[in-house]
């Protein structure tokens, strides 16, 4: 994790929320890391503590949120810096896209103002050089007429744009991270593939590292290098991204595979996880998946967490059963 | 945008007359005959129909309507039964009372409010909080006239730091204008302060929740940039609209305090007018009551779109 390439790491993450039945264990022990150019992939249902891994490593987690462990950017320990000194981190290192390209932009701003006050804030530009930056950034995007966009409502822009401008917004300071939280669920599938292929090719081009956080493992798969899949506050199966998918050795990972729907096999139902995820105020002692696995072990899964332990070179498993590595019965 | 204020006049010119229309039935269902009351106790059955038929109230009720309202084109709102001097002068001297009361009170308002309101949803769930919705639960709930009495005995009689009552012309003397207003300004405005504290708290708390408030956190911006730029610009909004429903209303004239103080303003007026049945003096005043909630709607109207890019003026 000393890597001079890694952008950002955390080791032993968790996250704690108080609420009124209780502290909620939203992530419990969390280590993944992320290197310059690389693309990580967090992957797993909601409420397995996907975002809020990130949001808590980026100081963005809810007020009510207990955040414990080491949380390196750039190789400093973001622990030892103040809370001001912390908030300059974000948007000048770090970009993020959210999730709902709707909700996420100011309505009463024009997009070419949200843009570049982050180049304000962080770069010391002038307001008519952060107007200037904002109209490269839109034209970085891809959004024609860039110069008369820059002073457009958000609302007079569609979804696929206004998640451009979003991006752009991420990407003003030319960040070393960015952060995209499952920027492509609220978009239709034409968008949803041109938004991918948008950030790859930045990414491509600028170098940035980058966080995707996403339940869909179609996009994941085309984008992503490494991938890091989660539940119940826990990373299952970590390793690269064709290792993960060719032989996933955890029994979540690969019931999520066999979930996914393929338009080639003529079937009329689709394929589900029976069971819902464990409330994260009452995790399990033992291994999360164990009430819905369909290798359901003995009574030790119940009763022990299995610790993360390596299958093969760079590719790690949370289970006391990985599947053999035959890849059949995918 | 001319075209949206003119269209809004005349609608607004129509809403007028249907409560002239209203006003004048609701009259007719008062008890109490008007000319009677005017003559008092000088009653003689030749005086009474020679002023019932110069008043025109042997006419039938369509005719007499239709020429109030003909006259009241041309600005004259008849006379009063008891003074004899024009409605449209009565009224109009009232407005300036009335009008500084209400102003001054709705900026005590705002600058108790607006603090309150503001710190309270930033800083949820502290004490300040707390405090400020005892506050404001204290200025909903208890009476304004209480408020007003316990004013006038506290600063007025036992500390005499204000007059208990009546009334200075601004332009006249207006330190005087200031001493005067203070108590009544602050009772009414108290209430005022409750209600919008509130709205404000729960509006501010609402914009706080939005994403794109998490947006402009992830950006980095310093806290203040993120209150200001993005929570308060949206959050006043709403506010604008609670503002100026308060401020109508107040303009409308605040009875209880006008008369409490001895405030000469509509309010006062009105309940005069009411006592003796003088209603040209009370469907002037009703009038003009709703011409300026007319027009404080339609400048609420303006406002929000210049506040808010979303709405167009059309």
């Amino acid at each position: 994790m000393t890597d001079e390439e890694t952008v950002l790491s955390v080791a032993d993450l968790t996250v704690t929320i108080g609420t009124r039945r209780g502290a909620a264990r939203a992530v419990a022990g969390v280590d993944w890391s992320v290197r310059a150019g690389e693309t990580l992939a967090l992957v797993g249902e909601s409420g397995s503590g996907k975002s809020m891994s990130v949001l808590a490593a980026t100081g963005l987690a809810p007020r009510a949120a207990r955040v414990t462990g080491d949380v390196r950017l750039l190789g400093t320990d973001l622990a030892t810096l103040s809370a001001a000194r912390r908030r300059r981190m974000r948007g000048r290192h770090v970009g993020f896209v959210f999730q709902d390209p709707m909700t996420s932009l100011n309505p009463v701003l024009t997009v070419g103002r949200q843009i570049g006050e982050a180049s304000e804030v962080h770069l010391g530009l002038t307001r008519r050089a952060a107007r200037a930056r904002a109209i490269e950034m839109l034209e970085l995007v891809g959004i024609p007429s860039a110069a008369e966009r820059v002073d457009a409502y958000p609302h007079q822009l569609s979804g696929g744009m206004r998640q451009r401008a979003v991006i752009a917004m991420a990407l003003v300071c030319e960040p070393d991270l960015l952060i995209a939280d499952e920027p492509t669920t609220a978009l239709d599938v034409t968008t949803q593939a041109q938004i991918v292929e948008l950030v790859a090719d930045l990414q491509r081009r600028l170098g940035t590292a980058v966080v995707w956080i996403s339940h869909d493992l179609g996009v994941v798969a085309g984008l992503a290098d490494t991938v890091a899949v989660m539940y119940g506050g826990r990373i299952v199966e970590q390793g690269s991204v064709d290792a993960v998918f060719a032989e996933p050795a955890h029994p979540y990972t690969a019931a999520l595979l066999a979930a996914r729907p393929d338009p080639d096999a003529n079937v009329t139902e689709l394929v589900t996880i029976p069971g819902t995820p464990p409330s994260p105020l009452e995790l399990p002692e033992g291994c999360a998946f164990w009430p819905r696995c369909s290798v359901r072990g003995d009574s030790r899964c119940e009763r022990e967490l299995p610790p993360l332990v390596p299958v093969a070179a760079g590719h790690q498993v949370r289970t006391f059963y990985p599947r053999q590595s035959t890849g059949e019965d995918r | 945008m001319t075209r949206f204020i003119l269209r809004r006049l005349l609608q607004s010119g129509i809403v007028l007359l249907g409560v002239t229309l209203v006003v004048f039935l609701l009259l007719q269902l008062v008890p109490g005959d008007p000319v009677r009351v005017a003559l008092g106790t000088r009653f003689d059955p030749e005086t009474y129909e020679a002023l019932r038929s110069r008043a025109g109230l042997d006419q039938p009720l369509p005719v007499q309507y239709a020429s109030y309202v003909g006259q009241a084109l041309t600005g004259d709102l008849g006379v009063s039964f008891r003074s004899g001097r024009p409605v449209t002068a009565i009224v109009l001297e009232r407005l300036p009372a009335t009008l500084s009361l209400a102003i001054t009170a709705v900026v005590f308002a705002l600058l108790v409010a607006f603090p309150l309101g503001v710190l309270s949803a930033l800083r949820s769930g502290s004490v300040f909080d707390h405090a400020a919705r005892v506050f404001s639960q204290f200025g909903v709930s208890v009476p304004d006239f209480w408020m007003g009495i316990m004013g006038i005995l506290l600063f007025a009689g036992v500390l005499g730091w204000f007059p208990p009552s009546g009334y200075v012309a601004l332009t006249e003397d207006p330190a005087g204008w200031a001493s005067h207003v203070f108590l009544p300004a602050v009772t009414v405005g108290l209430v005022t302060a409750s209600i919008l504290t509130r709205f404000i708290r729960s509006s501010v708390l609402e914009v706080l929740a939005e994403d794109y408030v998490r947006t402009a956190e992830a950006k980095g911006l310093p806290t203040r940039v993120v209150v200001v730029r993005h929570v308060l610009r949206n959050a006043l909004i709403p506010v604008v609209t609670v503002v100026a429903v308060q401020l109508a209303s107040l303009l409308g004239g605040v009875i209880v305090i006008e008369v409490l103080f001895a405030w000469p303003g509509v309010g006062r007026l009105t309940y005069d007018a009411v006592q003796a049945r003088d209603y040209p003096v009370l469907q002037g005043a009703i009038l003009l009551v709703a011409a300026l909630f007319l027009l404080v709607n339609l400048l609420v109207d303006l406002l929000y779109a210049r506040l808010d890019p979303r709405i167009r003026v059309r």
